[in-house]
């Protein structure tokens, strides 16, 4: 880090933005110095809401319409903040660049991968389209991205979220610039996708020399790859140092939350005596998929063969990365959706009943969803969506029977039962997935599937919600089935894991054998990937 | 892509059987006769004619017979217009109608267009207030009050333009119906746009393209408006029909010898072969224009495609 040149790129002095809203002005941004020197990685750190990439937006001259700014942005001696739009596009896409958290929907749809490409370096560079089409593919050779003769006439639709995340970082490349923002460029993208675009922004930063200002919320990554670190809350920079020093020695409360925030623990055995709660026999699921008319129709085996036992009190993790059939397999034991196989719950075999069969046993087994935002009513007051279950189930308790039901499940999950007549748009992300829960616990079941409970949330609340979950489960001897992309967090929650690819199984075991000593290859590359092994080296030094 | 076409086409065949099958009994069902005036014919005289016309017959001979004319392109003769057959007519009035209605769409998807854009550019902006509150008058205003309201002082006390007639087609002649037909559609497509548009600008990739430094064109016209055209284009198949169909007001108003005035001479009269033939080839018009926009539309958006 000595060699690095201390000649600042980009200087932020003493920005601030306001929103103009309906409700009165909205201080997201509360005079924050931040500066980049040159061929440096710098982290920007904070959870959602604390202006971390409006900040970066502003200097962009990106902010929506309500949006105002005073203080400076310095780039090579001159302020860029509020310059006119012809004057910012001389720098902004060619001397400073941008990558986005959405890689599905940053690229055009209308257009040729080549075409998107060409057109920053034909604005700025004074190519040609021909020339432009030339460099396009150079560039889709240097993020690696397979085929790229094909790939520079597709359309982005026809890739992968990773593969369009290099299609930006050729893009942020194309031109030579001096600083490279990325705004959470991973946090869409599963942790192998991640670990690779990490590497090849590490790889190609190295070799081009260019600032990198990284924001995230994910700390793993911040240690990986960044020299210095800001750490802003509400819109201001509470800490700021380098990274060894801020992981090492936080000196602000709220770095330390923030490094805590990790999921950590264990979650202690349960005797092998108790009770086979949940049994599922070569469970299979499958999909046709139509290939037009009169064309053999693909069939797509999601689950392929899959079985597994869960004692009463047990968790089991199920991970694997997006299209594995993790889901598919957690709806498929729920009977959710047609599966061949077997499944057996509390001694009676589930497969092949019918929905009304079924709805005398749902009150035992239950379902919590990723999206706190979509899974609840938005027409609903909360006492209503949690007390909903309990006219179907327990149809002889009265209004009044119901609503203490509520309260009470309402204070399980730690929130005001006095909160029980507001609708669920009042509510952040993490209360809200705290009400998914007391809408499941006010039914007393044996069994929950938590299908991605905490991946839409901040690292700090999905702590919370992990320690509430294992003292639910502790409370109630409760039965979980797991499933996640996030192994920081299976680690902490479960007994045994089970590693899915491509809807089969790849490895299974007790936790500790899996996250210790990986057998299979796959395995190893989701664990090197999250970062765990790095961390435990940390945590033991 | 023309296997799609050719599939497509064939798959009208029936839907235009169905209509003539429907429209024909329809038709029969509603009392009175081509020949019932106010005076009665001699009973002789009606005879003769019932006779010539095949009217005599059982009424699905009579079904047939059309459906056998019918396929070989031919509508027939006029119950009303003695002196001339359907086709006849239809050589004369049908190019003015396509003129007057395509005229009017072509005028309607540019300022309508670019008043759209322009609203949504200045969003919450006086420029976007005007916009909108003149495409809703537009849209209330019905076009018989526009008609002569817009002939009355462009016409009559400027002088600038004629009042009336189509004039073998001449432009001045055009404007004014032209217009008239245009204003409701514009204020619809200037609505949609707008919408769209809005909603365009703030979507990602248009975020990318400013943040890439493009030039404003590149950013609105070429990232934002391709994608936000597309439910205009949708609407512009029944749109099409619409402006085909109802310039029977402005027809009558400006005096222009188009296909709209068959519609209500046709039914009022139970010319029933000129309601027939209107109905079909508006029907081919309506099937024709989804079909070029579905085209359109899959030349716009590479995600849809038609293999």
């Amino acid at each position: 880090m000595t060699d690095k040149q201390t000649r600042r790129v980009l200087d932020i002095k003493n920005l601030k933005v306001d929103f103009e809203t309906n409700t009165g002005t909205v201080n997201a941004v509360r005079g924050v110095d931040i500066h980049v020197n040159a061929g440096e990685t710098v982290a920007i750190v904070g959870e959602s809401g604390s202006g971390k990439s409006q900040t970066m937006m502003a200097a962009m001259g990106l902010l929506a319409s309500n949006g105002r700014t005073e203080g400076e942005v310095v780039y090579e001696n001159g302020n860029i903040l509020g310059l006119s739009i012809r004057r910012l596009n001389q720098i902004r896409g060619k001397k400073i660049t941008m990558i986005f958290q959405e890689p599905m929907t940053s690229l055009d749809p209308l257009y040729t991968i080549g075409r998107q490409l060409a057109e920053p370096m034909v604005e700025h560079g004074g190519l040609t389209w021909k020339q432009a089409q030339a460099k396009a593919l150079d560039l889709l050779k240097l993020v690696n991205i397979p085929e790229p003769e094909r790939k520079i006439k597709a359309f982005p639709y026809e890739m992968s979220g990773g593969q369009r995340q290099r299609v930006m970082i050729a893009m942020a490349l194309a031109n030579d610039p001096d600083v490279l923002i990325a705004d959470e460029p991973t946090t869409a993208l599963d942790v192998t996708t991640q670990a690779q675009i990490l590497d090849l922004l590490a790889e190609l930063q190295k070799r081009l020399g260019m600032a990198v200002i990284f924001i995230t919320h994910d700390l793993g990554i911040v240690r990986k790859i960044a020299d210095r670190v800001y750490v802003m809350k509400t819109g201001e920079v509470v800490e700021q140092g380098e990274t060894r020093r801020i992981f090492t020695q936080p000196e602000h409360a709220y770095t330390r939350m923030l490094l805590d925030a990790e999921p950590t623990g264990h979650k202690p055995p349960v005797p092998d005596t108790a009770p086979v709660l949940l049994e599922a026999q070569k469970v299979k699921v499958e999909f046709e998929l139509e290939n037009g008319f009169l064309q053999p129709k693909h069939i797509l085996r999601a689950v392929d063969n899959i079985s597994f036992a869960l004692r009463k009190g047990q968790t089991l993790g199920i991970v694997g990365e997006s299209g594995s059939g993790k889901s598919t397999l957690g709806r498929a034991v729920l009977n959710l959706l047609p599966a061949s196989g077997r499944v057996v719950f509390q001694g009676q075999q589930i497969s092949g009943k019918d929905r009304g069969a079924m709805r005398a046993l749902r009150k035992d087994m239950q379902l919590i969803f990723q999206d706190p935002f979509g899974s609840l009513s938005p027409r609903m007051t909360v006492g209503q969506i949690i007390s909903e279950g309990l006219l179907v189930h327990e149809p002889s308790l009265t209004a009044k029977d119901r609503d203490a039901r509520a309260c009470q499940a309402l204070e399980e999950v730690s929130l005001d039962p006095s909160m029980r007549n507001r609708y669920p748009h009042e509510f952040s992300g993490g209360q809200r997935q705290r009400i998914a829960i007391a809408r499941t616990m006010v039914l007393k079941p044996e069994l929950v599937v938590l299908d991605e409970p905490t991946s839409a949330l901040d690292r700090t609340i999905q702590k919370q919600v992990v320690e509430l979950l294992r003292d639910l489960q502790k409370t109630y001897g409760l039965t979980y089935l797991f499933i996640s992309h996030d192994l920081a967090v299976v680690r902490a929650l479960s007994d045994t894991v089970m590693v899915m690819k491509k809807g089969q199984v790849v490895e299974a075991g007790p936790v500790e054998a899996i996250f210790e000593a990986p057998q299979d290859a796959y395995t190893k590359e989701l664990i090197g990937a999250a970062m765990l092994t790095q961390r435990q080296m940390m945590e033991s030094a | 892509m023309t296997r799609y076409v050719l599939g497509r086409l064939l798959g009208a065949i029936p839907t235009i059987f169905l209509i003539v099958t429907i429209s024909f009994f329809l038709i029969r069902v509603a009392p009175g006769g081509p020949f019932d005036l106010e005076r009665p014919l001699e009973a002789k005289v009606m005879e003769n004619l019932n006779k010539i016309y095949h009217l005599d017959e059982p009424l699905w001979t009579q079904y047939l017979l059309y459906l056998q004319s019918i396929s070989q392109l031919d509508f027939g003769p006029s119950f009303y217009f003695r002196d001339f057959t359907i086709n006849e007519l239809f050589a004369a009035s049908l190019p003015i109608s396509i003129q007057l209605g395509l005229s009017a769409l072509a005028l309607a998807l540019v300022v309508g267009g670019m008043l759209g854009v322009a609203a949504a550019l200045r969003q919450n902006g006086p420029a976007d207030y005007s916009v909108m509150a003149a495409a809703t008058l537009g849209v209330t205003i019905p076009n018989f009050v526009v008609a002569p309201v817009l002939t009355l002082l462009l016409g009559v006390w400027l002088g600038w333009l004629p009042v009336g007639g189509w004039g073998d087609g001449a432009f001045v002649n055009k404007i004014l119906p032209v217009v008239t037909l245009a204003l409701p559609q514009i204020a619809v497509i200037a609505r949609l746009t707008r919408g769209s548009m809005i909603e365009a600008l703030r979507s990602n990739h248009v975020r990318t393209a400013r943040a890439y430094g493009l030039r404003s064109y590149l950013v609105i016209v070429v990232h934002a408006l391709r994608g936000a055209i597309l439910p205009v284009v949708s609407y512009m198949g029944p749109a099409a029909a619409a402006l085909l169909t109802g310039s029977v007001v402005v027809e009558t108003i400006f005096g222009i010898p188009g296909i709209g005035r068959y519609f209500v001479q046709g039914a009022l009269n139970r010319d029933y072969t000129l309601v027939m033939g209107t109905v079909v080839v508006v029907a081919c018009f309506v099937i024709i224009f989804n079909l070029v926009v579905d085209l359109l539309y899959a030349l716009l958006d590479p995600r849809v495609r038609y293999d």
